[in-house]
Formats: C-alpha cells, sequence, structure tokens
C-alpha cells in the first residue's frame, strides 16, 4: 500500500471575523487576522491518497487525474479570490485554515467517486500550511 | 520514537508499459513516456523506529544509517538510467511507487536489527509529488 501526495498552491485573501461577536471581541480574538480589509497567504496544500500499486501503470494514483480534481474543486474556486466576499461556503463560516481544510476535504471526498470509481485509491487526508508556520491536517475520515 | 535521515540522487527514468501500445502510454504517462527518457532530483527520507541506546543516547548513528543508504541506494541509482542500469527496472516501471518499493527492500535487511525497525521511506520525485512505502503496514500520520 502506498500513500501518494501532491502539492498544490494557491493565493487568497480572507478576514477573520464571525458575527456572533461583537466588533471589540473579534478585533481581540482574532487581533491583525481582524483588519476588515483583509489580507492574503499563498496557501500550500497537499493531498494525499493511498492505495496498491495498479498492476498495468505501477502507480497507485494517476496524478493527473488527481490535478485535473484539485484544480476544478480547489484552485479554481478559491485561487486569487477574497474567500469571503467570492466563495459561497464561507459566506456564514469563518475562514480560518480550519475551516478551509475542511471544506477542501470535503469537496474533494464528495467528488472523489467521479474521478476514481474504482475501489483505490483513496482520499487520506489534507494538509493546508496557511504560512510556512502555520500548518493544519485533517484524514477524510474526520468529515461526513 | 522515529529518526529520519534524507539523501538525494539524481537519475533519469522512461514510464512506459511495452505491453501497451503508444498512444495507450501517452496517455497514461503523458510526457513521462518519452522513449528518450528524462531526469529528477530524487530526493529520499528513510525512517527508522527504535528507542535510544542507554549508553549512546542514539537509535541508531546516522553516520551509520548515511552509509547504509549510500551504499545500498546512492550508489547504485545516482547518475543512472533506471530503466536500464538499475534492476528490477529492467522489468518493473520505475514510477515513484516502485522506487519507493524498491528501496525498502534493499534497506530493511540491513536495518530491522538491534530493536530496530525501518519504519517509512519517502521519495520525492518533485517537490510537488511524493511517495510514502511503509512495507506491509499502511502508513500512519
Amino acid at each position: 500500500m502506498f500513500r501518494v501526495t501532491r502539492r498544490y498552491e494557491f493565493a487568497a485573501s480572507h478576514r477573520l471575523h464571525t458575527a456572533q461577536l461583537s466588533e471589540e471581541e473579534n478585533r481581540r480574538l482574532y487581533g491583525k487576522c481582524n483588519h476588515p480589509y483583509g489580507h492574503g497567504h499563498n496557501y500550500v496544500v497537499e493531498v494525499s491518497a493511498r492505495g496498491p500499486a495498479d498492476g498495468t501503470t505501477g502507480r497507485a494514483v494517476d496524478t493527473a487525474l488527481l490535478d485535473e480534481m484539485v484544480a476544478r474543486q480547489v484552485l479554481d474556486r478559491f485561487g486569487h479570490r477574497n474567500l469571503n466576499a467570492e466563495v459561497e461556503a464561507f459566506e456564514r463560516v469563518v475562514p480560518t485554515s480550519e475551516n478551509l481544510a475542511v471544506e477542501i476535504c470535503r469537496s474533494l471526498k464528495a467528488h472523489w467517486k467521479k474521478t476514481f470509481p474504482a475501489e483505490w485509491p483513496k482520499l487520506e487526508k489534507v494538509r493546508i500550511a496557511e504560512t510556512p508556520r502555520n500548518i493544519f491536517e485533517i484524514r477524510a475520515d474526520e468529515i461526513e | 520514537m522515529v529518526i529520519t535521515r534524507k539523501v538525494e540522487f539524481s537519475a533519469s527514468h522512461v514510464c512506459r508499459n511495452p505491453q501497451l501500445s503508444e498512444p495507450e502510454n501517452g496517455k497514461l504517462f503523458g510526457l513521462a513516456a518519452n522513449p528518450h527518457g528524462h531526469g529528477h532530483n530524487y530526493v529520499v527520507e528513510v525512517s527508522l523506529a527504535g528507542e535510544p541506546d542507554p549508553v549512546t543516547g542514539m537509535v541508531l548513528d546516522l553516520k551509520e544509517l548515511k552509509e547504509v543508504l549510500n551504499r545500498e541506494v546512492v550508489e547504485l541509482y545516482d547518475h543512472r538510467f533506471l530503466n536500464y542500469e538499475v534492476p528490477p527496472f529492467d522489468r518493473v516501471i520505475p514510477t515513484t511507487e516502485n522506487i519507493a518499493r524498491d528501496i525498502w527492500r534493499r534497506l530493511e535487511p540491513h536495518l530491522n536489527q538491534g530493536g530496530r525497525k525501518l519504519h517509512s521511506v519517502r521519495v520525492y520525485e518533485t517537490a510537488d509529488l511524493y511517495v510514502d512505502y511503509c512495507g506491509d503496514e499502511t502508513c500512519s500520520a
């Protein structure tokens, strides 16, 4: 069994702010991430899938198919966007990298079988680095 | 405890299955099917599980691990055309998956001793694509 990991990047802006707290509480909680006009990151996303090597190709994952799915579900949706203003998933959800990881993992999981209809490979995890120092990881079996 | 040593080698390869037609190989492997081959700077991370020795405080002297990696992997793979010069890749397609498994097989007999066990082999074909192999085990997080 192999784990194949592919690394992608996109740049996006966001602002951490929740309607459930007051302006002052938001400022205290999120600090500079709450600045009113938002700010951006070069997000690095690693998608890992697990499976045996295919007898014909010697590969566990067709990375061209994975690239296509990630381009559609992640890079096209988030790349050079303001996550708060332009991405439906974050209309009511704070675009923290935790929530971004959940959304990316959920979306890949929902579309996985269309791209990979066989038993293998399976989506294993998604890892997001918001900056090189802040890293968030979620396993596919942690979400529905 | 898990300790990791990283080594690098540069090699060329071509990914194609001789049982398939030219267009099928092109469709499956894309540019990697170019029969003249192409190369990568491979990066290999080898991890070993064990407990620190009560006297030395080390799981294994990383110098020793480096010597094993150089002797068993780097000297064979480095600056070679894998399909032509490094068995089993005369018969097995040198995908990153198969390279990780071959490195595991070469290293395991030399490292599984003294209470230590080979834990994982990670092979980076590029910075954007890597494979983890953990033998019969499923790689844990």
